[in-house]
């Protein structure tokens, strides 16, 4: 079979086994515009290749576990890890190896080369979308390319490619996909054109960096870009950014340099050539018959088209997946984002928390304490928008590590790398071992149990270590001594538990240290070095700004909750019938009348029972024992040693009861959330992403979690 | 209901409407034995019936075990059959049913299995009707409801 084809024998009839992406090449360069010499690795090959490795339905199963439409973007994220690193464990089949393997070697003997996705639906006709699929850049030799091949392969299924599975047409059962293997053009400046501004039809837009596009495409680089006149080719304006660095070719393919003085005084190109671009694109325009985003490079004084593809306008109409694609960041993104979150907006949200502890509600009259109400909500609306927009892309860093280890090891476990990034000082668990002190106490005093159990006084410093830890756990509770005896039982419970538990087996976190820099060349190790602590902090940062906004939300709910006692103070009113949403209008007006709550669903003709429910694995081990359904905070308090903590989803102020428990099981989806964290720290069984967790599941049902498949089965005493 | 739960039951609505074919568990003296049969169900998913010479072995362990279970699937003998197919275990009994359903039912199976009416017409044969209480409903590879009949 012949698996690769040149650019000079592909024909329009070649789309469906080439993409997009490669019959466009094959069409400038048969217009005898200068494009990089290229070969494509036809979707033929891909289907050989899962069909004969058994990957097609490995695949397939993965992406069945439950409905698209129930799944997270985070879970999108893990199911698109756990293929690649499907395909970085399946080799590609020795005939076929061998004949890709011979004519890369003789096409690109010793140049360094690009190794492009050409997916069959993207850039075909009217929908073009940049980024979803993976193109890896300075690759070098027969082995490394065919490497790569895979990985290109495997971001066939990339998160990106998954939520936009339905506009880019991605069949789960029989999508493939071509790969684009060219020759690398080290330009000293590179950009992009948009042959006409969408804005302005007489327009074209051209950006430019210096070295490598790489950093223009995902951001990292701000671009020098001008607005040309599309008839006379004149510079109508240019806007010049701060030019700082540049990317280069590197080992690890490309990175992020500084400018020298003399680059950053100057324009990546000038005006003779941003005419030649523009000339360029035109041309390409007039060959495929539409505007087009051209990518291009310059090396001495020559021009060269990387690629071209439709412009299309509105393609992030839908803002939740725009905000999802703009998750992607890159190493040298992520090191900008840090300096944000870490310095400033994370000591901002803890002061916030701090400042607003302070305030006391009791002393405020009823107007005031309804604008209290409503001023808190709007603090906590822009904290949430923060979290968004600053907070979880950043929680990227330890998806990027999680990668980087991953093509590096080689593990059998995806998700091996997290037990790297636990450093135990993360807020939640200095709070638990807060926890695990008192029941410390209760263990090596008998009588304290005992004393519990009564009501009696307990021994000063139990009672003040009880008191520290009521108010970490629920800041806002006003009657401190009930919440003590709250806090007693739940030690008394947590005194049960065998303390110092472990995940069975897991490798000590010096182990997979020294694994992951001993599978890297010495040289990458410093990088290495630096992205790992990079991702521990992106990873704290997970749960940690979960508990510092919990402490803002907290305050809200402090702030309705004496709302709600004012309110039930008054003869005419049900304060419990008042949505959160109503009670501060209620304080303002006491004619109020809150909005009828919607009518209860019809009655069931069968009864419908789980038995075993799927989810995700996300930590491993497995255990039996009654399951503790959490529907309000208060049911926290009523888990028992050995229960299941069943929950929509852990939130920071849940976490001290995990210790407790023996397994958890989570609606919300994902391995990197907190409850699948907390659950990882204390080596206990952890199933999330079971859709209708706490619907289906009642407290009682004997429960067993099983943490390497990712299911629960469920035994109801009927 | 939840929706989960109505899902479960449109699923198996589909799937038991969906077979022609399904393999029926007797046991003879505690010892378990299977057989293929070609089966109509009622609308409410309550009764499986099934046609048999009264000669057969089942015949002979339902006439003296009453208990049953049936698997009703729709794999298709390919790799795809493990993230596509479902299946669902019956558990129930047989019964003999009141004339009018019966009558029913009958009308039902000649209609989904046309090509027995010989069968069916044989003076040896019998239609036999199994009352079913649960039924355990698997998808996705390992998602297992349990749908209880309530009588």
């Amino acid at each position: 079979m012949n698996w690769l084809i040149s650019l000079e024998q592909i024909a329009d009839v070649h789309l469906p086994d080439v993409g997009g992406k490669g019959l466009a090449l094959a069409r400038m360069a048969a217009a005898g515009m200068n494009v990089p010499p290229a070969l494509v690795l036809r979707a033929g090959a891909y289907r050989e290749y899962v069909s004969v490795t058994g990957l097609r339905e490995r695949i397939l199963l993965e992406l069945n576990r439950k409905s698209f439409e129930d799944m997270r973007w985070e879970e999108m994220w893990d199911a698109a890890l756990r293929i690649r690193s499907m395909f970085l464990s399946t080799p590609i089949p020795d005939g076929m190896y061998e004949e890709i393997s011979r004519g890369v070697a003789q096409a690109f003997p010793s140049v360094p080369t690009a190794v492009r996705s050409s997916a069959l639906a993207e850039d075909a006709g009217g929908t073009s979308f940049a980024g979803l699929h993976e193109s890896y850049v300075n690759v070098r030799g027969a082995d490394s390319i065919l490497e790569h091949i895979r990985l290109v392969w495997a971001s066939l299924w990339s998160d990106g490619a998954l939520l936009y599975r339905k506009e880019l047409g991605l069949d789960v059962a029989d999508s493939a996909m071509a790969v684009v293997i060219q020759e690398i053009v080290s330009g000293r400046a590179s950009g992009v054109c948009f042959s006409r501004d969408p804005e302005d039809a007489g327009r074209a837009i051209v950006e430019a960096v210096h070295g490598l596009n790489q950093g223009l495409v995902d951001g990292t680089v701000e671009p020098d870009r001008w607005f040309l006149d599309r008839a006379s080719r004149r510079v109508l304006s240019h806007h010049q950014p701060k030019r700082e660095s540049a990317m280069r070719p590197s080992e690890r393919g490309v990175e992020l340099v500084p400018l020298s003085a003399g680059e950053a005084a100057s324009p990546p190109v000038d005006e003779r050539e941003l005419a030649l671009v523009l000339d360029q694109a035109l041309r390409a325009e007039a060959l495929f018959g539409g505007p087009q985003d051209v990518e291009w490079t310059v090396r001495g004084n020559a021009l060269h088209l990387l690629q071209s593809r439709p412009i299309t306008t509105g393609e992030s109409a839908d803002e939740s997946k725009a905000w999802h694609l703009s998750l992607r960041r890159s190493f040298d993104n992520l090191k900008v984002l840090r300096q944000r979150v870490e310095g400033e907006l994370i000591p901002a949200l803890i002061e916030e928390g701090r400042t607003l502890a302070q305030i006391d509600l009791t002393g405020l009259d009823d107007a005031s304490l309804a604008r209290e109400i409503q001023r808190r909500e709007s603090l906590a609306r822009h904290w949430t928008d923060t979290y968004w927009e600053h907070f979880i892309p950043y929680a990227h860093g330890a998806r990027l590590f999680g990668q980087v280890y991953n093509d590096a090891v080689r593990p059998e476990d995806p998700f091996e790398f997290i037990a790297l990034l636990q450093t135990g000082d993360m807020e939640s668990v200095k709070r638990n071992a807060l926890l695990e002190q008192i029941a410390d106490s209760i263990r090596q005093d008998p009588a304290i149990a005992k004393m519990i159990e009564q009501g009696a006084e307990l021994p000063r410093p139990v009672q003040r270590m009880m008191s520290e830890l009521a108010q970490l756990v629920s800041p806002t509770e006003t009657h401190a001594g009930a919440d003590t005896t709250r806090i007693a039982r739940l030690a008394l419970q947590a005194s049960r538990v065998q303390p110092d538990r472990q995940g069975p087996g897991t490798p000590s976190r010096e182990t997979l240290e020294n694994r992951f820099l001993g599978s890297l060349p010495e040289d990458q190790r410093p990088w290495a070095l630096e992205l790992l602590d990079l991702a521990r902090s992106s990873y704290r940062l997970r749960d940690d700004d979960n508990v510092y906004l919990g402490r803002v939300e907290a305050q809200v709910a402090a702030a309705i909750a004496e709302g709600r006692r004012r309110l039930a103070g008054r003869a005419t009113r049900s304060a419990d019938a008042l949505s959160d949403a109503d009670v501060a209008s209620a304080l303002l007006d006491p004619g109020f009348v809150p909005q009828a709550a919607s009518a209860s669903a019809p009655a069931p003709r069968v009864a419908v029972k789980p038995r075993q429910l799927t989810g995700q694995p996300a930590g491993p081990g497995v255990s039996t024992g009654p399951a503790r359904v959490i529907r309000a905070h208060e049911d926290l308090f009523t888990v028992e040693a050995g229960d299941v903590l069943v929950c929509d989803a852990i939130d920071p102020n849940m976490t001290f009861v995990v210790p407790v428990c023996c397994a958890v099981v989570e609606r919300r989806g994902g391995m990197l959330i907190h409850g699948a964290i907390i659950a990882r720290e204390y080596g206990l069984p952890c199933v999330t992403g079971v859709p209708d967790a706490t619907e289906l599941i009642q407290t009682g049902d004997i429960l067993t979690v099983d943490g390497f498949l990712g299911i629960v089965v469920v035994r109801r005493a009927d | 209901m939840l929706d989960s739960r109505q899902d479960a039951w449109r699923q198996l609505r589909a799937l038991l409407q969906g077979q022609a074919l399904a393999v029926l568990a007797t046991s003879h003296e505690g010892h378990p034995y299977c057989s293929l049969i070609a089966f109509v169900v009622s609308d409410d998913l309550r009764t499986i019936l099934f046609g048999t010479s009264r000669n057969t072995r089942k015949f002979a362990n339902i006439t003296s075990d009453p208990r049953v279970s049936v698997l009703i699937d729709s794999r298709g003998n390919t790799d795809a059959d493990f993230h596509q197919a479902c299946a669902a275990t019956a558990v129930g009994r047989e019964v003999k049913l009141p004339e009018a359903e019966y009558r029913a039912l009958r009308g039902k199976y000649l209609e989904r299995h046309p090509h027995l009416r010989d069968f069916v017409a044989s003076p040896t044969f019998e239609l036999v009707a199994l009352r079913i209480e649960t039924y355990y409903l698997v998808s996705r590879f390992q998602h297992v409801m349990e749908l209880h009949l309530e009588t």
